[in-house]
């Protein structure tokens, strides 16, 4: 094996060592965090996140608009603050409406922006003011056991 | 001031470990220009002497000069300074397998000179070689050569930079006998030629008192006996008799230490 | 058992843990020392290049190979779970997930340590139970800057590219059972798993941890064969060392790793 084999056997390694990395990086994988687009941030308060995690996506009308960027809890007002970035080509009203949705029935969750119909936009650092929390199951559960008990003392009641 | 003796140990005393002393004050010179023998029985301490002459261990007790240098003070740079003028031939050749015959020999002379230009290093190799007589066997590699070229090769490489003292580690050990002609002539030809002077650390004594001009006998980490070959062969000293003559028994019995024969046969229980 | 026996046995144990501790210190400044001293292997880089053959090149068959039947046993168990939830679509995801994060760094950096691992632990035992590096020492020549260095530097430039390629190739061994075979769609394979694999937070990942793992094998292959006793029973005895010490080494780093970069993340 002379010098010129292995030079080029080593040469066609390398290249194909760096080829299955940009393979993986590009087909298997997604540049959302790379992105290079800006960007601005806005926050949200919201009673309960739920299940809501950083880097999950932000929505509207079913499009990623942006990223969760960080998740606080504000020791004051007690609520979850959530900080997000949306990438800039995407505007919404001051009046928008930010909601912790599920995608699917046992998927991860997200929030989804409900524009409102304000003329001014929400700019670098504004708060969005109409939040509406994630449906913790728990509660579900005892309000719909609640709603059954008091369906059958309502029934009780009138046959007495 | 003119420094005659290439090799000067002065009351040099070493152990591995405190409690076991290999070497105990040693006393020894090299001149210039001579070949001489350290001889001994293995375990003697001879081959750790040659790692102290090579620089790779420092004396516990004593001066070791080497080329004009004392070795206990060197640093690293100072010490491959100092062995770039000196060969040393392993045992076993210690060639790298992984090299040609040729590069082999080549390489001593690309790490330390760098770009030499292709034809030169090419003449110098085959130089080399030529002096060993295996100049045809430039394109061979380490596995396809006896024991007795493998050795060839190595003397080749050890004179590649011309060095002023050439170390030799058992040079004649599982050499048929043509190869142990071939290589103590060689020994005495390329020390006198290249105005070196050589060290030859082995327990073959006919074939090492026939090159030799001078001998050190070693036994037990000391010298007990020095002088020229033929004052060695005529020698009274009984662990130099019994060596020299190959006798079963003296000095350094045949025996292991043992309980007496008739306890272990159990002869005295009958 | 009595006191003196007793107090034998602990101060045996104690020398155990004080020599490996000791020969963990020794192997630290191996290391420390290899560094300082890789002038040589960069700037004749022709010698890092030999080695990159050796221990890259001379393992992509059994990478490649081991790559992509993990791959294709992934989509198989996988979607045998999966659509019991009515989830299949989602296989793509799974098989790229695991692949990248995990898989494909774990069971390449083992593959690895086998092959080249040993070799290399192999070779320079045998130089050093030959006398080679001696030989080295005598004529002015370093042998950790001209034997090891480019070995160790040939080691962690090759593990990267083999994981990389491993789950590169496991992928597409997903790819032919899933879609080909079971019938997956290939849309949603392919669309799902670029959805849900990041290239910051698992690619990138997935190479600090070859990375990673690139390092300890080979410092440890460089450092066994450095070591061996000059026998040919010390060889044999070095390079089990080896293969057994860096499989423990990348699964401990991986549990570190990836309790270090996968865990929870802010939320809920």
């Amino acid at each position: 094996m002379n010098r010129s084999t292995i030079d080029l056997w080593v040469g066609i390694f390398v290249a194909a060592g760096f080829a299955a990395l940009l393979f993986l990086a590009l087909k298997a994988g997604n540049l959302a965090t790379f992105s290079t687009t800006q960007s601005y941030q806005v926050q949200a308060k919201f009673a309960n996140i739920g299940g809501l995690k950083v880097r999950a996506p932000v929505k509207s009308a079913g499009v990623v608009v942006g990223r969760i960027a960080d998740i606080r809890f504000d020791n004051e007002s007690y609520e979850a603050v959530v900080s997000m970035t949306l990438d800039e080509h995407y505007t919404f009203p001051r009046d928008t409406t930010a909601k912790i949705l599920t995608s699917g029935i046992l998927g991860e969750q997200y929030v989804g922006l409900e524009a409102g119909g304000d003329g001014v936009m929400l700019k670098n650092g504004d708060r969005v003011r109409l939040t509406q929390s994630a449906v913790v199951l728990e509660n579900l559960i005892s309000q719909f056991l609640f709603n059954k008990a008091a369906e059958g003392n309502e029934k009780g009641n009138e046959k007495k | 001031m003119q420094q005659p003796q290439i090799v000067e140990i002065r009351d040099v005393s070493f152990g591995y470990d405190a409690a076991r002393p290999v070497l105990r004050d040693i006393d020894l010179e090299i001149p210039r220009g001579a070949v001489v023998g350290i001889m001994g029985q293995s375990g003697c301490g001879k081959t750790t002497l040659l790692r102290m002459i090579m620089g790779a261990l420092r004396p516990a007790a004593g001066t070791l000069r080497v080329l004009g240098r004392d070795t206990a003070g060197l640093g690293r740079e100072a010490l491959y300074a100092m062995r770039r003028e000196m060969g040393m031939l392993f045992q076993f050749g210690a060639l790298f397998t992984d090299l040609s015959v040729f590069e082999n020999v080549a390489f001593p002379l690309r790490e330390q000179h760098g770009e030499l230009p292709g034809e030169l290093l090419h003449d110098l190799v085959m130089l080399k070689l030529e002096a060993v007589g295996l100049r045809g066997a430039a394109q061979l590699m380490p596995a396809e050569l006896s024991g007795g070229m493998a050795r060839r090769v190595a003397l080749a490489r050890s004179i590649a930079l011309d060095p002023r003292l050439i170390l030799y580690d058992e040079p004649f050990t599982g050499l048929d006998p043509i190869s142990f002609g071939v290589i103590s002539r060689l020994i005495r030809n390329l020390n006198d030629s290249l105005g070196a002077t050589s060290i030859i650390v082995t327990h073959d004594v006919q074939e090492a008192l026939g090159v030799v001009d001078y001998v050190y006998f070693m036994a037990a980490g000391r010298i007990i006996a020095q002088g020229a070959p033929d004052e060695i062969r005529r020698s009274r000293e009984p662990f130099v008799n019994q060596f020299v003559n190959g006798q079963r028994d003296g000095p350094v019995p045949f025996h292991y230490a043992a309980p007496s024969y008739a306890a272990d046969l159990e002869l005295a229980a009958t | 058992m009595n006191g003196a026996e007793l107090r034998a046995r602990i101060e045996r144990l104690g020398g155990a843990v004080t020599s490996h501790v000791w020969r963990l210190g020794f192997a630290t400044r191996f290391l420390g020392y290899l560094v300082l001293h890789s002038g040589t292997a960069l700037r004749r880089f022709r010698l890092t290049v030999k080695e990159v053959y050796f221990a890259g090149v001379l393992s992509l068959v059994i990478i490649l190979v081991s790559g992509l039947f993990v791959g294709m046993v992934l989509a198989l168990q996988g979607y045998e779970t999966l659509q019991r939830f009515g989830a299949s679509e989602s296989l793509g995801v799974l098989v790229a997930l695991s692949l990248v994060r995990e898989l494909g760094p774990v069971v390449a950096g083992l593959l690895f340590a086998s092959r080249a691992g040993s070799a290399i632990t192999a070779e320079i035992g045998l130089m050093k139970a030959t006398e080679q590096l001696s030989a080295m020492e005598m004529m002015a020549v370093d042998p950790i800057a001209r034997v090891v260095a480019p070995r160790f530097w040939g080691g962690v430039i090759s593990m990267p590219l083999l994981a990389a390629l491993f789950s590169a190739m496991g992928i597409f061994g997903g790819y032919l059972v899933g879609v080909q075979l079971i019938g997956v769609d290939a849309g949603a394979f392919w669309s799902q798993m670029q959805a849900a694999v990041d290239l910051q937070h698992d690619i990138l990942n997935g190479v600090i941890k070859s990375v990673a793992f690139g390092i300890a094998v080979t410092w440890i292959a460089v450092f066994e064969g450095y070591d061996a006793a000059p026998t040919a029973e010390g060889v044999s005895r070095a390079t089990t060392r080896t293969v057994v010490l860096s499989s423990l080494a990348i699964l401990a780093l991986d549990f570190v790793l990836t309790a270090l970069m996968f865990t929870g993340g802010k939320g809920g």
